[in-house]
């Protein structure tokens, strides 16, 4: 049995002088970083045995609350601090929370190598479709029509699928989940940090402020309705109409690939180059 | 455990011990690495610095250390840092659009006080600029390259031999004193051969950093103390703390606090200074009763030797000073000289960084002379010798 949330607060969150959060009220990371409590306390691992490492940006501040061993790093290069702690010492489980334009603007050669390579890390990407700290600029998750303070008049760029994205990179493991879907992301978060290879968990989640105020959806309620609405799990998209499906996206694994990981290759390596 | 020792002294470099080989200044580059316990890199290739990380490949995994790839400098940068925060030695090599890319995440180990060295062997710039040709010109942005002020240690190399002791020295400052350590070297230097004794294990000092002896809920891992430097703990050693490239407090929580804030960025700086003596490290050849002293650094410094050499022969009272240490900038040294000799001449394969530094602490105590090149090409000794000859 899973303790109750009252219970898990008080075991992994940082109780003095972190709070309250910079989150706006209503935000999205909050049901994250919830189900990502969850996921821990299910995975029974030790507290020293977790690192989270984030991005620069709204989600970058999660790991300040977390009693783990926690990093805030530079914007975009999580990924590749995280590649440093992993590979020195592997018996850590290594986590990083990314925002949208974190993960995949100025990180994006990192996220795609680090799917490439296959390093047992866990990449949380928080997409809340906008720059959300900086104030609402367009990202590359930005919806092509919609509107931002650098797109006023209507977003021209087209944007990414994440989680497509990664499969197409190479990641092991691939899912997607939203804010409304709550218990599926401890799930899904639970599964990624099992997996021995590159994982990635998209999380579609709510900016009302810096993105839904500006194309109708100016409350949390309102952007939950959406995910509700646009989410299709694989086996419903497989039995939809193809031209129904044109503004959904999937949630739930779309990929979870047995390939050999960096660490284990990488010690085959090392017995190789003794042997030199 | 997985953990990878740092600072053991390793196997195969007990079987190097004593021996004499013929090197080029990269590979010496990294043996001495290896030596100072540098069990991690990562780095991206480029001219000329590109045989040290083809070294680092297939020497650290002999050693049970790990060598990474990555795909830019920025990751390999960070790589570095997040190896060293998990406790091991780590360094990356790379010139001149390399260090370029770095300065960001070299900032976030200065912030957070990660030990970690950087090589840049420097070639012609900006921008590609030259990349097969020597020249000495990043010598400012190693120094100043990241925004913000910041502590930062900045060696040179001018010969093989000081290729293999000289990173070791920068580990050990960087382990001591938790700042970022840049080495310069120069295409020269990178690729001239020599032979070379590696030193014995037993004859190499090597210092690693303060992990803390407390238990985890007394643990602070900003708090000061006498030295300005506090004790790092690995992550996963059960000291569970918060990193962030945001000024924070003693706890390492980010802090809006103008006490806490002063305080912080105050011990970047004095942690510096009260190393000063040991950290600032200069070669000096007959110094004593010269009236004509060169200052150099870096493969000019060989040049410079060699002219001093031909001067004296000539009669004439020539000296020269090695910096070694180029930041801080050794000014007791510089100063102290300066007092006694008429001129310095400041040779440098650039348009004249170093020679700046020189005139900011010459208070009207001798006359300066600069002498540039900047067309790829080493300054000759002979160029040095009219130099003194004109003075
Ligand atoms: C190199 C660099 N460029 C720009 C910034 C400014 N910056 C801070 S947060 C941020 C955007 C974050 O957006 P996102 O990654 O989508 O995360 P969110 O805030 O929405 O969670 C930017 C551009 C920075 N900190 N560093």
């Amino acid at each position: 049995m899973i303790a109750g949330m009252t219970e898990l607060r008080h075991k992994y969150l940082r109780h003095h002088k972190k709070f309250p959060h910079v989150w706006c009220s209503g935000c999205g990371n909050g049901i994250i970083l919830g189900a990502f409590i969850r996921a821990i306390e299910r995975l029974k691992l030790k507290k020293d045995d977790i690192v989270l490492a984030a991005g620069i940006g709204c989600s970058g501040r999660m790991p300040t609350y977390v009693d783990f061993n926690t990093l805030h790093t530079t914007h975009g290069r999580a990924l590749t601090i995280a590649t440093g702690i992993k590979l020195a010492r592997p018996s850590l489980f290594v986590i990083t929370v990314m925002g949208d334009g974190d993960a995949t603007a100025i990180g994006g050669n990192h996220f795609i190598h680090a799917a490439r390579r296959n390093l047992d890390l866990t990449a949380i990407i928080i997409n809340n479709q906008i720059y959300g700290m900086t104030g609402g600029q367009a990202s590359p998750t930005t919806p092509y029509g919609a509107q931002s303070t650098t797109s006023i008049f209507s977003n021209i760029e087209h944007a990414f699928s994440i989680a497509e994205l990664a499969v197409a990179a190479g990641a092991s493991f691939v899912a997607r989940g939203t804010v409304y879907h709550a218990a599926q992301l401890d799930k899904l978060i639970e599964k990624a940090i099992r997996n021995k290879g590159f994982s990635v968990v998209e999380i579609m989640s709510n900016c009302h402020v810096q993105f839904g105020r500006r194309n109708k959806m100016a409350d949390p309620v309102t952007m939950l309705n959406w995910f509700k609405d646009h989410a299709v799990s694989r086996d419903e998209g497989t039995s939809m109409p193809p031209d129904s499906l044109h503004d959904k996206f999937t949630i739930g694994i779309l990929a979870d690939e047995d390939k050999p990981n960096y660490i284990e290759e990488y010690s085959k390596i090392r017995k190789r180059a003794k042997r030199n | 455990m997985n953990v990878i020792l740092t600072g053991e002294k390793s196997k195969m470099s007990h079987e190097l011990n004593g021996k004499k080989l013929l090197l080029q200044g990269n590979e010496a580059m990294a043996e001495g690495a290896i030596a100072a316990g540098c069990r991690f890199f990562a780095g991206y290739p480029i001219t000329p610095a590109s045989e040290i990380s083809e070294r680092m490949s297939y020497r650290l995994p002999q050693v049970d250390g790990t060598f990474i790839q990555m795909e830019d400098e920025i990751a390999s940068l960070g790589a570095v840092i997040g190896a060293s925060l998990a406790g091991v030695k780590s360094m990356t090599a790379t010139s001149g659009p390399g260090f370029s890319l770095m300065q960001e995440n070299l900032g976030y180990a200065c912030m957070t006080e990660v030990p970690c060295v950087v090589v840049n062997v420097m070639r012609g710039g900006p921008s590609t600029g030259l990349p097969t040709s020597p020249a000495q010109g990043d010598v400012l942005q190693a120094r100043w390259g990241t925004h913000g002020d910041h502590p930062v240690i900045v060696l040179s190399v001018s010969s093989v031999s000081e290729c293999f002791s000289i990173i070791i020295t920068a580990f050990n400052l960087s382990e001591k004193y938790r700042v970022p350590v840049v080495v310069l070297s120069d295409e020269v230097v990178a690729h001239s051969r020599e032979t070379f004794t590696i030193p014995s294990t037993d004859s190499i000092e090597v210092v690693d950093r303060i992990v803390p002896n407390v238990p985890p809920e007394w643990y602070k891992p900003y708090e000061d103390n006498s030295r300005g430097v506090p004790p790092m703990s690995a992550m996963g050693d059960g000291y569970r703390h918060h990193v962030t490239g945001l000024v924070h407090d003693t706890q390492g929580f980010p802090t809006e606090k103008q006490d806490e804030i002063e305080a912080f960025i105050k011990r970047q700086f004095r942690k510096i200074t009260n190393g000063f003596f040991e950290i600032q490290i200069t070669k000096k050849l007959h110094i004593e009763d010269a009236e004509i002293v060169v200052i150099a650094y870096g493969s000019v410094a060989r040049s410079a030797r060699r002219a001093v050499a031909m001067a004296r022969s000539q009669g004439i009272k020539a000296g020269l000073i090695q910096l070694v240490t180029l930041f801080p900038f050794p000014k007791n040294t510089v100063v102290n000289v300066m007092r006694q000799c008429k001129a310095v001449i400041i040779p440098e394969m650039n348009m004249g960084q170093m020679s700046r530094e020189v005139k900011r602490v010459n208070t009207g105590l001798t006359e300066v002379f600069k002498y540039n090149r900047i067309d790829g090409k080493l300054i000759t000794p002979m160029e040095i010798f009219e130099e003194i000859q004109k003075v």
